[in-house]
């Protein structure tokens, strides 16, 4: 695989043959897993591909999905930021599914899937809490048990999803070790799997970590580009360009694949670019990365010379991690995708935009895909955009109110009364 | 003589169960490593050296602390070839290096494995990865006779217990339970089957660890197996301060 040329392992993505039976994207993926969890992944994997491509599971999905995510989620045409950006700008509305975010999309997936392969408990990570709220839900929904783990940073930086998830049943851990954010929180959620893998389902909320993880959540948040592209196609036909955010990137790989095959349509993954170009300033893993092994993957990733794990920084907790899914490693590779920085401050500027525009407080994290589109539109005007709102912003009240509170010249209404 | 048969030998003991201890490197204080590891080295039939590692999702608190408070003092893997290097002893031990596959991958396998004969390493343990992704590494590895050791568990299918143990060297590491390193439970209760099945499987000495603290643990695990490896109790032993040749003695039945 890895000797094929990026033209051949592109063509083989869209037939559908990557991952391949070693759950690796070209030279990206694999499982690097403690002998424990072997077992276990081996099981999962043969499970993973039996229930997706079962009618009866995929029915009991579909109908969670309708009646209880609230999907087909609204794509929504977005007048006053494309009068003021001067492109035709289009909303994929994940911030309308149940909870809040692409999320769900994901975990009643694997809920279901943890039901079907008899787990009797479920442990998942979070990072801005939506995963974890989203786990929360849907463990509720099915009937299975759920301990989250969450760093103490992130405890405190999105405390009303702390709460959500508590009063949704499920167990909240703080990660005290490590960087105390979302890669702490995967560290101690592996480690509670690798204490029982025979019963415990581990519910992980990104397209990362080890076969089959990648591929399991790419296909359950699949249902994002499908919906988008068919949605474009009854109004007004293809974008020019996609824009989505990239943390681990579930909800860009979802988005993506509705377009891959439309090579007419750029796609752009939008990462964190933080405070700076330094390492430790931003979570900018493919713009600034290396290939390299974390959390079951090889990947893109940002380390030292000694290989050790560099801290991250940006105000979107969602997206505060220093790896990323392996298949985004590919699609930058085979240079289907481009993956572009929005600043802590041009995502703020662009919430800003979105709230008082569209009246839609976005997620800090969706924010920066808003920031990466408004650039882009800038330099390309009249062309027709397609923007993923991965989720809804309330969860950021915090530290939206804190950096208000830093910044004199705020004036809510002023972009209002401009436009 | 390979590195691994070196390994292998110093392992193959006449009844008595071979000591393997881990210390993380530079742990608790950088400037005595080697004096901390001269002495575990004479205490223990085979030292393993943990390389830290920022992101130990393998390991319980214990070597996650060792690990962390490691990394602040400035150790890294070349840090622990060149103290390696710089040693005015000889240690009858062979030694190890335990480390999580980024490190290793970011040192480069070609040169780690050069390096590693260099400074009288005999192989590598690496927690994440399994056999289905090891072969970059092992064939560095193999060039150059050095061990990669292979973990077995008691999640540890029996087919895939007959592969892993066919393709490690130098000895099997069985993990006497599912879950991380330290903590204090005791040992599992089907400890004795588990342990006769990964014999029967090896063609190597087979050395189980993962929690043992007590000389008790070790003489139970001696009656099943070759050898035993203590890690986070001697870690502990070493921040209070207690000689660690004194503490391994007291571990040997
Ligand atoms: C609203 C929202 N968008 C995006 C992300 C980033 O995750 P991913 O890159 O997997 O979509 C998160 C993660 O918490 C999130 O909450």
């Amino acid at each position: 695989m890895t000797t094929m040329n990026h033209e051949a392992l592109f063509q083989a993505l869209l037939d559908g043959k990557l991952p391949d039976a070693e759950g690796r994207f070209g030279p990206f993926g694999g499982r690097y897993v403690p002998e424990t969890l072997m077992p276990a992944i081996n099981r999962l994997t043969e499970g993973v591909y039996r229930h997706l491509a079962d009618d009866k599971f995929q029915r009991r999905l579909h109908e969670e999905l309708t009646g209880w995510v609230g999907r087909p989620t609204a794509l929504a045409k977005a007048p006053r930021l494309s009068k003021r950006w001067g492109v035709e700008v289009w909303l994929k509305r994940e911030d309308l599914a149940h909870t809040g975010a692409h999320k769900i999309n994901n975990t009643i997936g694997q809920a279901l899937l943890a039901q079907a392969l008899g787990a009797t408990r479920v442990v998942a990570e979070t990072g801005a809490g939506q995963h974890g709220v989203a786990a929360a839900a849907a463990c509720a929904r099915v009937g299975l048990p759920c301990t989250v783990y969450m760093g103490e940073v992130d405890i405190a930086r999105q405390a009303p999803n702390v709460d959500r998830i508590v009063r949704l049943g499920a167990k909240v851990v703080p990660v005290t070790s490590g960087d105390r954010t979302l890669r702490a929180a995967i560290n101690e959620a592996m480690r509670d799997w690798v204490a029982d893998p025979d019963d415990t389902y581990y519910l992980l909320g990104s397209a990362v970590g080890p076969h089959p993880y990648p591929y399991l959540v790419r296909e359950l948040q699949a249902v994002i580009g499908r919906e988008a592209r068919e949605q474009l196609m009854a109004h007004s036909g293809l974008p020019d360009a996609a824009f989505a955010c990239v943390g681990g990137g579930s909800n860009a790989i979802g988005l993506f694949h509705g377009f891959l095959a439309d090579r007419q349509v750029k796609l752009f993954g939008v990462e964190a670019g933080g405070r700076g170009q330094a390492l430790g300033d931003h979570s900018a893993t493919l713009a600034a990365g290396r290939p390299g092994i974390l959390h079951g993957a090889h990947s893109m990733l940002l380390y030292d010379d000694d290989g050790q794990i560099q801290e991250t920084h940006t105000i979107a907790a969602g997206l505060d991690y220093p790896g990323v899914g392996p298949e985004h490693s590919l699609l930058q590779l085979v240079g289907r995708v481009e993956y572009v920085t929005a600043s802590d401050t041009e995502a703020l500027d662009a919430l800003e935009e979105c709230c008082s525009l569209e009246g839609i407080l976005p997620a800090l994290e969706s924010a920066h895909a808003l920031a990466g589109a408004k650039r882009w539109a800038k330099a390309n005007p009249d062309t027709r955009i397609l923007i993923g709102i991965s989720g809804r912003g309330d969860k950021d009240m915090p530290i939206l109110d804190q950096y208000s509170a830093s910044t004199s010249d705020v004036d809510g209404g002023t972009a209002n009364a401009a436009a | 003589m390979q590195p691994r048969e070196q390994l292998r030998q110093a392992l193959t003991l006449d009844g008595a169960p071979a000591l393997i201890a881990f210390i993380t490197a530079g742990y608790p204080r950088p400037e005595r490593f080697l004096q901390v590891l001269r002495e575990v080295g004479a205490a223990a039939d085979a030292v393993e050296i943990g390389v830290p590692f920022t992101d130990p999702m393998a390991d319980g608190v214990t070597v996650q602390r060792a690990s962390r408070t490691a990394l602040q003092n400035g150790v890294s893997l070349s840090w622990i070839f060149s103290q390696l290097a710089a040693r005015d002893f000889e240690l009858s031990a062979p030694i190890l290096l335990m480390s999580y596959l980024n490190p290793l991958f970011a040192f480069g396998f070609r040169r780690l494995a050069e390096r590693a004969v260099e400074t009288g390493v005999s192989g590598f343990i690496v927690p994440d990865l399994p056999f289905e992704e090891c072969m970059p590494l092992k064939t560095e590895l193999d060039a150059q006779g050095l061990a990669l050791v292979q973990l077995v568990t008691p999640a540890t299918p029996a087919e895939r217990l007959r592969k892993l143990c066919a393709v490690s060297e130098g000895f099997v590491y069985a993990v006497t339970r599912t879950g991380i390193t330290g903590g204090a439970e005791s040992l599992p209760e089907d400890l004795a089957d588990y342990l006769a099945a990964v014999k029967r499987a090896s063609r190597l000495p087979v050395c189980a660890g993962f929690g043992v603290r007590e000389p008790e643990q070790v003489r139970l695990i001696a009656e099943h197996a070759d050898g035993v490896i203590v890690g986070s109790a001697l870690l502990e032993a070493l921040e209070a301060g207690q000689p660690p040749g004194e503490f391994l003695a007291a571990l040997r039945p």
